[in-house]
């Protein structure tokens, strides 16, 4: 038996074997958005046949946060802003699991912005999904970076000065290779764009637009939107940087004029995955870094055969 | 008098090579026989500025810089400012010179590159007197115009070690090997000349000093290395493949030589995007089954504090660096001080439960850097190594035979899979992760890794069930709380029964004692055998386990004294708090010796500064602090 049996094991997947059985119920209130990005990603498993035990999902804090304790994988709930860091290593160390991390617009586009913009750089292969419903869900309602101008709050009652961040544009600039929106309303194209994000080979990032029924009553995620994959009015190369980095400036701008557009904004295949950057220049071993630890015949080399010529 | 040893200094501008010379002169001199020990010393600079290191020999083991030095190599600063600023800075050209004249020893012997250092400059210094004052043997040679004879100025350097073996009578046969090791070609040649010239002409002034270099021979082969060095090997030899860092003064030193060597491993280094990234990483790769490690100086493990408590509370172990520079906040880079153990004893919310060793020299550094690794994945518990700037980059020679330990790569309480089918299940599947109660009676609770078949569970900085789902139940957050605490005892016991890490010195009865952990312990050691040979009655005892806290070894052993000085390099008497605080007592029985002033502590200072103390006298050195017993 190999250290690590369930990653790969040929067998059709259920979608219910994401669902925690008598775990505890969610604690999202009734008509929150998270509820369809779980249902999303519980459906998206399937498709991709990808096996609870060998996926491995990293949330950071915030109501976006619990999305691991209704999702049955292994799991690692983090601290706010930090799911990132932590699951590029978990990357690194075995390059076979199945990594998704995913954290709220405060999340990942405040607190955890640095990790957000160098993930993306470096390329790893993972997803990022974050929840943006343009609040502070768990804290209460505050403003959010995806909050927009002038948006009222309890810390900011005369109205936020600040413009919200264009998490797109910024993720398209940082170096992401595959940068999608789409939102909790149309569960058909969310589930589409996680498995292709899953399936991408490299740092696929999900600005997913989720709803707060309860703190964020005016956010415009409720009305119906516009595929733009889907509607002639945007025909556009996804894979062309420029014509994805206008559709983004478009998507971004029309957002907070109250018309919603989602989609795939870009993909890039041809740019190799951190990892195998990192291989290809010898800084990565080729059998995942994991297994050894479980090999009884690897071998364990000692510095003092190694190293201390040179201090001799 | 004649000195029996030698502390030989070469002074420079930061940026001139005083490091790798000082580095090749102590190797052969380890290579004749010696045993050695560097201490240096360097500013705040990238280029320019005074640096020196001192390279103390004997031919009894060495733990400690010595007390001032008795021979000085000033090569001039070649990187000085621009003379606009010398109302600023002072000449620095000459700083390597004439700074610290006062630690140069009566009869000691002051060799200076009058090729750049002119003599005008020279005159202004006051040279003349203080050499006539103190015996001093001022030997001026051209050392930049051998050098530039054959090719560059910058080999004055090997000029000057070409002239320090004819002034002391070393061979220079050792010399000339480190030279054919390390270059090829022309330079290997026109090192060779300069060398050769410059101890031609050296010979020929026929400088007589007092300065006898001792001869010995070690009868096992040495190897001659660094903190830095000690604690990656034993971070290496213990299994660890992955490192994830961000530069910081003095951490760059470990996490250097881990990211140059890691990947010979087959392991992997990741350099990111600042210190909470980097522990988070080795959290995410100790999640997934690798043995990991992190680390930095003050600042940047400050912005660790909060991936440290998510380790103890998802019970991930890790291993983190702690290089402690002179703070408050960035402080003095390049200083050393032992003022951050409050901070890594405490930093992080909650009753929080850690390891901390401080390793007092190199043999430590490799051996309690394994000790943390294996402490850290058997217990599932980060632990936290804490040294100083001086251990960092101090070298001192060792047996080579003290790193032929077998590598040990196990990652602890991890479960194999068929071991995870046997294991404790939730109804819904869910692996028990986080049991109350561990069956084998300990407070592990074995643990699972990503990708094995029925391992699944949740980790979680929330407190958490056995299956690892957040739970605020009164009676389950109890059992938790005891089962992460308690693990700190049984750790204890370990260490007890298996690795002792506190270092005993002096007599076994005394009726003082001297109080000592991390840095300044081989300093105090020697310190201590002075004041016997003085006539007191004085012990030490160096403490390295900061946490768990050696309460009974400790306990004991402040018993058996009338009463106990605590050395250490900050201005708040940090350990000896830590010591009261661990033992409820004692508080009247223990007095500092404290020091801040960014240079560690030498051995004259303690012996001053004990016998002040104990005939109740105020300390006549400013640039210490006595600090009495308080009470209990
Ligand atoms: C270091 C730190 N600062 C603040 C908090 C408090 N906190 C918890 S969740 C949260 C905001 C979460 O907002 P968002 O990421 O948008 O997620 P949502 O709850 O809306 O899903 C904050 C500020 C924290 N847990 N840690
Ligand atoms: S507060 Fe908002 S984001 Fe949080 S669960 Fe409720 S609806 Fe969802």
């Amino acid at each position: 038996m190999s250290a690590f049996s369930a990653i790969n094991e040929e067998r059709e997947i259920e979608r219910d074997e994401f669902t925690p059985g008598i775990e505890p119920q969610a604690t999202w209130c009734p008509g929150c958005g998270d509820f369809g990005v779980l249902k999303a990603l519980k459906q998206a498993m399937p498709e991709v046949g990808k096996n609870p035990d060998e996926v491995a999902l990293f949330t950071g804090i915030g109501c976006s946060g619990k999305l691991n304790s209704y999702f049955n994988s292994y799991g690692f709930h983090t601290i706010h802003g930090r799911s990132l860091p932590v699951a590029r290593a978990a990357k690194l160390a075995n390059p076979n699991l199945e990594v998704i991390a995913a954290g709220g617009d405060g999340d990942g586009y405040g607190i955890g912005g640095n990790h957000t913009i160098h993930t993306a750089r470096e390329n790893h292969d993972m997803t990022y999904i974050v929840f943006n419903n343009e609040i502070f869900g768990l804290t209460k309602g505050q403003t959010s970076p995806t909050s927009p101008k002038g948006h009222k709050s309890k810390t900011q009652p005369h109205g936020s000065a600040k413009s919200p961040i264009r998490p797109l544009s910024q993720q398209l600039n940082a170096g992401a290779t595959y940068i999608a929106r789409t939102a909790a309303v149309n569960p058909n194209q969310a589930k589409e764009i996680i498995a292709e994000a899953i399936e991408h080979d490299g740092f696929a990032h999900i600005d997913f637009l989720t709803q707060c029924p309860t703190w964020n009553k005016d956010a415009k995620h409720y009305v119906p939107y516009t595929d733009v994959q889907q509607s002639d009015e945007f025909d556009f190369d996804v894979s062309d940087r420029a014509e994805a980095a206008e559709m983004m400036r478009k998507t971004e701008e029309r957002l907070y004029e109250g018309e919603v557009l989602t989609g795939r904004m870009y993909v890039d295949d041809s740019r190799p995955s951190y990892g195998e950057e990192k291989r290809q220049i010898g800084e990565m071993p080729e059998e995942p870094l994991a297994e050894r630890y479980f090999d009884e015949d690897a071998e364990w080399e000692r510095t003092y055969d190694n190293l201390l010529e040179h201090h001799k | 008098m004649t000195d029996n040893e030698l502390i030989w200094r070469i002074a420079g501008g930061s940026g001139d090579g005083i490091d790798s010379t000082s580095q090749n002169f102590a190797k052969a001199l380890m290579w004749s026989g010696l045993n050695v020990f560097t201490h240096r010393h360097y500013p705040s600079r990238i280029r320019g500025g005074h640096t020196y290191v001192e390279v103390r020999a004997k031919d009894e083991p060495v733990q400690s810089r010595g007390d001032g030095y008795n021979f000085l190599l000033a090569l001039g600063d070649s990187f000085a400012r621009n003379p606009q600023e010398e109302a600023y800075y002072g000449k620095e050209e000459l700083k390597p010179l004439y700074e610290n004249f006062d630690d140069l020893r009566e009869g000691g012997v002051l060799l200076y590159d009058e090729g750049l250092l002119d003599d005008e400059d020279v005159d202004e210094i006051g040279l003349e007197e203080a050499a006539e004052e103190n015996n001093w043997h001022v030997v001026p040679m051209d050392l930049r115009g051998i050098a530039k004879e054959h090719g560059r100025e910058i080999m004055r350097n090997t000029a000057g070690i070409g002239a320090t073996a004819a002034i002391l009578d070393i061979s220079t046969d050792e010399f000339e090997k480190l030279i054919k090791q390390n270059m090829s070609g022309d330079m290997q040649e026109a090192n060779l000349n300069v060398l050769h010239d410059a101890y031609e002409a050296a010979s020929e002034l026929d400088v007589d000093h007092d300065i006898e270099v001792p001869e010995g021979s070690h009868d096992e082969e040495q190897v001659i290395l660094s903190g830095s060095n000690a604690i990656s090997y034993g971070a290496i030899d213990e299994g660890c493949r992955f490192i994830s860092g961000y530069p910081m003064t003095p951490w760059t030193d470990v996490f250097t030589i881990m990211s140059q060597h890691l990947p010979e491993f087959g392991g992997i280094s990741e350099q990111v995007e600042d210190e909470i990234a980097a522990a988070a990483l080795a959290l995410g790769a100790s999640h997934a089954g690798v043995k990991a490690m992190s680390g930095s100086s003050g600042g940047g493990f400050a912005l660790m504090s909060e991936p440290l408590g998510l380790a103890e509370m998802t019970e991930t172990p890790i291993v983190l660096v702690e290089a402690m520079r002179a703070g408050p906040s960035t402080g003095m880079p390049t200083k050393p001080e032992q003022a951050d153990l409050e901070h890594v004893l405490y930093t992080s919310q909650g009753d929080s439960a850690r390891v901390v060793f401080a390793p007092a020299n190199i043999r430590e550094c490799y051996t309690q850097t394994r000790s943390a690794f294996r402490i850290a994945y058997e217990y599932q518990i980060p632990a936290i190594v804490i040294y100083d700037q001086k251990i960092q980059g101090e070298l001192r020679n060792l047996p080579a035979s003290h790193f032929d330990e077998e590598p040990n790569a196990d990652p602890g309480s991890v479960l194999t899979e068929e071991e995870i089918q046997d294991a404790a299940h939730h109804s819904s599947g869910k692996f028990q992760r986080f049991l109350h109660e561990p069956e084998d009676g300990s407070n592990v609770s074995p643990r699972s890794v990503p990708g094995q078949k029925d391992g699944r569970f949740l980790a979680t900085g929330n407190e958490h069930n056995p299956s690892g789902h957040i739970s605020e139940d009164p009676e389950n957050r109890v059992a938790q709380m005891n089962r992460r605490l308690n693990k700190l005892d049984d750790i204890r016991a370990d260490l007890d029964e298996n690795t002792s890490h506190q270092t005993y010195h002096g007599p076994d009865e005394a009726d003082y004692g001297i109080l000592v952990w991390g840095s300044q312990q081989g300093t105090v050691f020697e310190a201590v055998d002075r004041l016997n040979e003085n006539g007191h009655s004085v012990k030490a005892l160096g403490v390295s386990d900061m946490a768990p806290y050696p309460k009974e070894e400790v306990s004991e052993w402040l018993e058996s004294v009338d009463e106990a000085l605590v050395v250490e390099m900050n201005a708040t008497a940090q350990f000896r708090g830590l010591t009261q605080k661990e033992l409820g007592k004692y508080g009247d029985k223990m007095s500092s010796l404290l020091k801040y002033n960014g240079n560690p502590f030498e051995p004259a200072e303690i012996v001053d500064g004990f016998e002040s103390s104990i005939d109740g006298e105020e300390l006549a050195a400013s640039n210490m602090k006595y600090l009495p017993a308080a009470g209990d």
